[in-house]
């Protein structure tokens, strides 16, 4: 009968309003700023650089490979490498990245630098307000401002950095293992005169 | 006080807009002001007392007939003539003689008329109700004969508008399916 | 309660009272028109902002909540937007008319509210023709909609403009034969004389509004249908979300002009609700003898702030229609159904001299639903076009 229909979605709507008063799935809006949406574990938007512990020069994952500069199809990406070396997670002398900046209006977070980098040490970002008033040197990001802490990745991307996280602890007890026999051999034989492998880790 | 100023302006307004509605060059202008000089007028009636009367100008002048002049002109392509330079013809003393001559033969019964001169009798509003009953009981005939005649234009506008049937085919029910034999047969 | 019922009546008499002799009738006047224009102009920036927010409920969100105490200022920041806009007037455009052409659509409206009664002695202009006058107001008001299409030379715009005045015109034969069967009963078109005609109780506490007659409620359904379709509301909106024409006759209308439009829209809307209080649901009467003591304005505003949710509830709910379904609904269903409620009503009324029993025992009732109903269900069935059936697909399985 001509009407029914309009009975029918006139009762929805107001099951909606009269809902939306008393129950949140009838009101799914979250007022943004105050409240914010969950992260999603694979939303990306920038990259940014991982640092282990405290210090983010000293933590800095980032050995200055250069390969997420090279694969950058919108080579947004600019390595100057640094003279000086730094100890890594496992002990191993490696270099350091002296400049290291991304210009964001160039990249499109296709996180090729992600999947290429060896050293787990560029991540995707997720942050989203990064407007600026200057259209060029505001928006070229250093080494400074694209450092943050595992802790920081730990808590936008739970599975994938658990996953980084174990491998390295993995990594390290092999080679603190690998370190501990190698100094065990050498106490049991006279020290060898030849120069010694890279100092043992803590 | 406030009657008689209120009776001029609304006479000036219906007048200018009249006036308006001659001269203007756009003939959708002219449409729009002989609206303006139906409200004038229906003004008028108001400030009479006539509240029927002049509701009734409003609904069916401004409302209705207005509407469809401006509907006539867009639709016969009349909006696009522009009216030749020369406004005002060069016969403008002929005019003149004729419209005065009009107006007088106009005026001068009017003036002289019995009626002007009657008093409405006593005890008798113009209120809707006797006007109903005026129309139910006196005018009858011309009312419905109003009616017929209404009804009648009613129709023939519906059949001038009415497009032309196609020739008859057998239309097809689209979601029956398609048996050719028997196509064959209902299509010679 | 005879004092805060008469509050504003007093109220003015006191104010006129303070002007000098020769100026009273006129500051009478200005003091109605001044109120007048305070009340409709706060209701309808509280309207702009409730709607929005009820029809953002319906929909599972926030209306606007940012200006002022849960969003109630959001119509000061409209205002201001709207002042603070450049007025764009198209090159080839015929200046006048798209000058006059909001004026032509607010002014006449603002006359329709002289005639309602808002409560006990509260009524501006007592006209003895008042239904009429109202009706005439609102035809007016199509000759605006034209002169904004046409005067803004763009094509899209004259399309749209006559495809409104089209619907409006459409819609006036139901609205007003749907207010025959209420003069019809009442007697009178004064609109005082209608509200009285609707006072008393039945059986001491069901009171004798139109609305709870069989010809009242479906006469008071056409009315709503056709004052949605008047003032170009959802499911009839024609300029209001018409993007398949871009904005309709609005199209080149900015800023301030634009607001006007769309003022004038919204007092249609008060105006023609406010009648429908007045014919069908009692004015400013009180339902139930007991609530009598509430004033008499206080009825008309609660009966008028339910209509209006109703009006929202229905924009919340219901799609747009096509041009040519509403102009087949308005001929094809509306106007016969009007036509039968008058049918109805007269019986209705003709019947209280029949036998006693007949009258008394709701059997006048089941008389005037056994004419409507199946007039209604019929008419659904097999003249609009709206009702389409079940199709049988014999291929796709």
């Amino acid at each position: 009968m001509l009407g029914v229909g309009i009975i029918r979605g006139l009762i929805e709507t107001g099951r909606n309003f009269a809902g939306s008063y008393v129950r949140s799935e009838r009101l799914t809006t979250v007022q943004y700023p105050e409240a914010r949406l969950a992260p999603l574990e694979n939303a990306r938007t920038i990259p940014f650089l991982v640092y282990d512990g405290e210090d983010p020069v000293q933590g800095l994952r980032c050995t200055a490979c250069t390969i997420c500069e090279q694969e950058c199809p919108a080579r947004c990406i600019h390595i100057v490498k640094d003279t000086a070396k730094k100890p890594d997670y496992v002990g191993k002398m490696q270099l350091q990245p002296a400049v290291f900046d991304i210009d964001i209006s160039v990249c499109m977070g296709c996180g090729i630098c992600v999947e290429v980098c060896p050293f787990d040490s560029i991540q995707m970002d997720l942050v989203f307000n990064l407007t600026a008033t200057d259209r060029f040197a505001a928006l070229l990001l250093h080494k400074e401002r694209l450092a943050k802490s595992n802790a920081y990745f730990n808590q936008i991307h739970p599975k994938k950095s658990s996953g980084i996280d174990a491998h390295r602890a993995e990594e390290k007890s092999k080679a603190e293992a690998k370190a501990r026999a190698a100094a065990a051999a050498t106490t049991a034989k006279p020290p060898p005169t030849s120069a010694a492998t890279c100092g043992a880790g803590k | 006080m406030l009657n008689d100023l209120s009776f001029y302006a609304l006479a000036a307004l219906a007048v200018a807009a009249a006036v308006a509605a001659m001269t203007l060059r756009q003939l959708i202008h002219c449409a729009l002001c002989a609206a303006g000089a139906f409200a004038g007028l229906a003004g008028i009636y108001f400030q009479l007392g006539a509240e029927f009367v002049g509701a009734a100008q409003v609904l069916v002048y401004v409302g209705a007939v207005a509407i469809l002049i401006i509907f006539a002109v867009l639709l016969t392509r009349g909006g696009d003539v522009q009216l030749s330079a020369r406004r005002f013809s060069t016969h403008w003393l002929a005019g003149v003689a004729v419209s005065i001559l009009v107006l007088g033969s106009l005026a001068v019964p009017i003036f002289k008329s019995p009626s002007l001169r009657a008093l409405a009798p006593a005890g008798v509003s113009a209120s809707v109700k006797n006007i109903g009953y005026e129309l139910m009981s006196g005018c009858v005939v011309p009312l419905e004969a109003t009616g017929l005649l209404l009804t009648a234009a009613l129709l023939g506008s519906v059949v001038i508008a009415m497009s032309e049937k196609p020739a008859a085919r057998p239309r097809r029910d689209v979601n029956t399916p398609r048996r050719p034999e028997l196509e064959e047969a209902t299509h010679p | 309660m005879n004092a805060l019922d008469q509050v504003f009546v007093n109220l003015q008499g006191w104010l006129v009272g303070l002007a000098p002799a020769g100026l009273r009738a006129l500051a009478a006047m200005v003091l109605i028109i001044a109120g007048l224009m305070a009340v409709f102009g706060s209701c309808f920036a509280l309207t702009t902002v409730m709607e929005r927010k009820a029809l953002g409920r319906m929909q599972n969100r926030y209306g606007p909540n940012r200006v002022g105490p849960c969003g109630l200022f959001q119509p000061l920041a409209d205002a201001v937007k709207m002042l603070i806009k450049e007025d764009v007037v198209p090159f080839s455009a015929d200046r006048v008319v798209h000058f006059l052409a909001p004026l032509v659509l607010t002014v006449p409206i603002w006359l329709a509210f002289s005639l309602l009664p808002f409560g006990r002695n509260m009524t501006a202009v007592n006209l003895d023709a008042g239904v009429l006058v109202f009706f005439a107001i609102g035809s007016a008001s199509e000759l605006a909609v034209f002169m904004a299409g046409w005067s803004s030379q763009n094509k899209y715009s004259l399309i749209g403009a006559m495809r409104a005045i089209a619907q409006m015109i459409s819609y006036e034969v139901p609205l007003v034969l749907s207010v025959v069967p209420v003069v019809m009963l009442a007697g009178a078109l004064s609109l005082e004389q209608i509200v009285q005609a609707q006072a008393g109780y039945a059986f001491g506490f069901l009171p004798r509004w139109n609305v709870l007659t069989p010809w009242g409620m479906v006469g008071l359904g056409l009315f709503l249908t056709a004052a949605t379709a008047e003032s170009n509301r959802s499911p009839f909106d024609l300029p209001e979300g018409e993007s398949e024409i871009i904005a309709g006759y609005l199209t080149e209308y900015s800023g301030f002009k634009y607001a006007l439009f769309f003022l004038g829209e919204y007092l249609g809307l008060f105006a023609i609700t406010g009648l429908a209080v007045t014919l069908f649901l009692g004015g400013w009467q009180a339902p139930l003898p007991w609530l009598a003591w509430l004033p008499s304005w206080f009825w008309f505003a609660l009966k008028f702030a339910a209509l209006m949710a109703v009006f929202i509830w229905v924009r919340g709910a219901l799609p747009r229609l096509r041009l040519d379904q509403r102009l087949n609904f308005s001929w094809k269903f509306l106007v016969p159904l009007a036509l039968v409620n008058i049918l109805a009503a007269a019986l209705w009324h003709l019947s209280r001299q029949w036998n006693p029993i007949f009258a008394a025992a709701g059997a006048r009732w089941l008389l005037g639903l056994a004419i409507i109903f199946p007039t209604y269900v019929w008419l659904g069935r097999t003249v609009n076009p709206l009702f389409v059936p079940v199709r049988e697909y014999s291929y796709a399985e």
